[in-house]
């Protein structure tokens, strides 16, 4: 155990890539559904209790041992936009060369080399927990915490928002990520059990819809 | 006193050697359009209560073509009332597909009236030649009123591997945020068409936008889905109808683009 790790690994600062990315709130805030703190707020806790829990619980299974190319594979069956999976890799990709180099491991080497265009980002955060000696709930906190931090940092640059209101929106979301947390280890533990469809597979029907408009705009501040 | 009930269909090439309703699922043979049978739920509507235990299961065989449609469209209501807090209802559906065979799975929305909670979960199991097409359209509330509480969960494997996971959640029983601007926003209609053949191997369908509020996407293995959320019942058929009749006029959404 080795907790000040995750400090690292969750710190914005850690040089895997995401703050380029909005995490679907670019192309939100183009189309007026986010325009404010509390627009931002709904926004962010929508995009926790779906894509944040399912990708929590992948990263806690990868955290806790269980084959990160079988979750890669889940990973796509829960990804049904193909611009999500291509910045899902891309991510993965940016963060595997980020933990090879911060907590080398020879099951990130391993993983690097099956998935050498990237895997799904959860699953490398996941394994790069796990290398850094991190448990897997330690793990769907980051990944939780990834889900909102990146549009409430993007909707600032957006929107011009008050960054204090804007980092006010994810204190407040705290004891939601709590549950969300505990919820997706609670599911990795249980897909340890009984097979990986026992991840949860929550899906947010807006964000999945405006990643490919948003891929094909000539113009744009993110990356996704 | 709630309903338990299980609804089965086996197809084969020659025939529908089972075709079984129970209780407010009942099953009719229905003229079929194309080739292969086609059989129509025409009971659900008063179903599921809370509390409520519906299940259909389809297993359609080597080789055959089975059409499932229904007759009206499928209300999740509140519970019967009485001294026992209400539970949710389940609505089960087991499809399987087999080498060769094609399904087309073509229900009626689901209505999640308000005071409803329903937990709807569908498996389903494609051999590698299998062929599907699936519908799937959750209406938030009758016309006037608010949602009910709906979560649904739709599994898809193929050749035992996963194709397809999609849960969503959505009314006043759901996590929050589903009616946020990155869920559903004030959209009262939300649905998926799922298409499935090893055409898409070869030949995956590029993404395309269907309007502001649709896209159709190629999985990441051999499938297609749009997925779609619209303002009402009408809008959403309409979208979804666009890419099934193209995909059934020439055999492939390919055409279609």
């Amino acid at each position: 155990m080795n907790r000040a790790a995750l400090l690292v690994l969750a710190d914005g600062r850690f040089p895997a890539g995401g703050h380029a990315h909005s995490g679907g709130a670019e192309p939100a805030v183009r189309a007026g559904r986010i325009h404010d703190a509390r627009s931002l707020a709904a926004f962010c806790r929508g995009r926790l209790h779906t894509t944040g829990l399912t990708a929590a619980a992948l990263a806690a299974a990868a955290a806790g041992g269980l084959d990160p190319l079988e979750l890669d594979e889940a990973a796509d069956a829960r990804t049904p936009s193909p611009a999500l999976r291509a910045t899902a890799r891309k991510l993965g990709r940016q963060l595997m060369r980020a933990a090879r180099a911060t907590w080398p491991s020879g099951e990130l080497d391993a993983l690097a080399a099956a998935r050498p265009r990237g895997a799904h980002q959860p699953v490398v955060l996941g394994l790069t927990a796990r290398s850094a000696g991190l448990a897997p709930e330690d793990a769907a906190y980051c990944a939780g915490y990834e889900t909102v931090s990146g549009p409430a940092t993007a909707a600032v640059r957006l929107l011009s928002l008050d960054p204090f209101e804007a980092t006010a929106v994810l204190a407040r979301l705290a004891p939601e990520l709590d549950r969300v947390a505990g919820r997706a280890a609670e599911l990795a533990g249980r897909a340890a059990r009984e097979g990986l469809d026992a991840l949860p597979a929550a899906s947010a029907p807006l964000l999945d819809i405006t990643a490919e408009a948003h891929a094909g705009w000539p113009v744009r501040l993110f990356a996704s | 006193m709630s309903v338990h009930a299980t609804a089965r269909i086996v197809a084969t090439p020659a025939g529908l050697p089972v075709l079984t309703g129970e209780g407010p699922l009942a099953l009719r043979r229905t003229r079929a359009t194309g080739a292969g049978a086609r059989v129509t739920v025409v009971g659900a509507m008063s179903a599921p209560l809370s509390g409520d235990r519906l299940a259909i299961e389809a297993d359609v065989r080597d080789g055959a073509r089975l059409t499932v449609d229904a007759a009206a469209a499928t209300v999740a209501l509140p519970g019967r009332p009485g001294p026992v807090p209400a539970e949710p209802a389940h609505y089960d559906v087991r499809l399987t597909v087999g080498e060769g065979a094609e399904l087309h799975w073509l229900p009626e929305q689901l209505i999640s009236a308000y005071g409803s909670d329903l937990r709807m979960r569908t498996r389903v199991e494609l051999a590698a030649t299998a062929r599907l097409v699936l519908r799937d359209e959750q209406i938030l509330g009758r016309h006037g009123e608010g949602p009910g509480t709906l979560l649904t969960r739709l599994t898809v494997h193929r050749a035992g591997r996963p194709l397809l996971d999609q849960e969503l959640a959505h009314g006043p029983g759901a996590a929050g945020g589903w009616d946020g601007g990155a869920v559903l926003c004030g959209y009262r209609a939300v649905g998926q068409l799922l298409l499935v053949g090893q055409e898409f191997e070869e030949k995956p369908v590029e993404p395309r936008l269907l309007g502001d509020t649709a896209v159709l996407t190629p999985l990441a293995g051999p499938g297609a889905l749009v997925t779609a959320v619209a303002p009402d019942a009408l809008r959403l058929r309409r979208v979804l109808d666009e890419v099934l009749r193209a995909h059934q006029t020439h055999g492939s959404v390919s055409a279609y683009r």
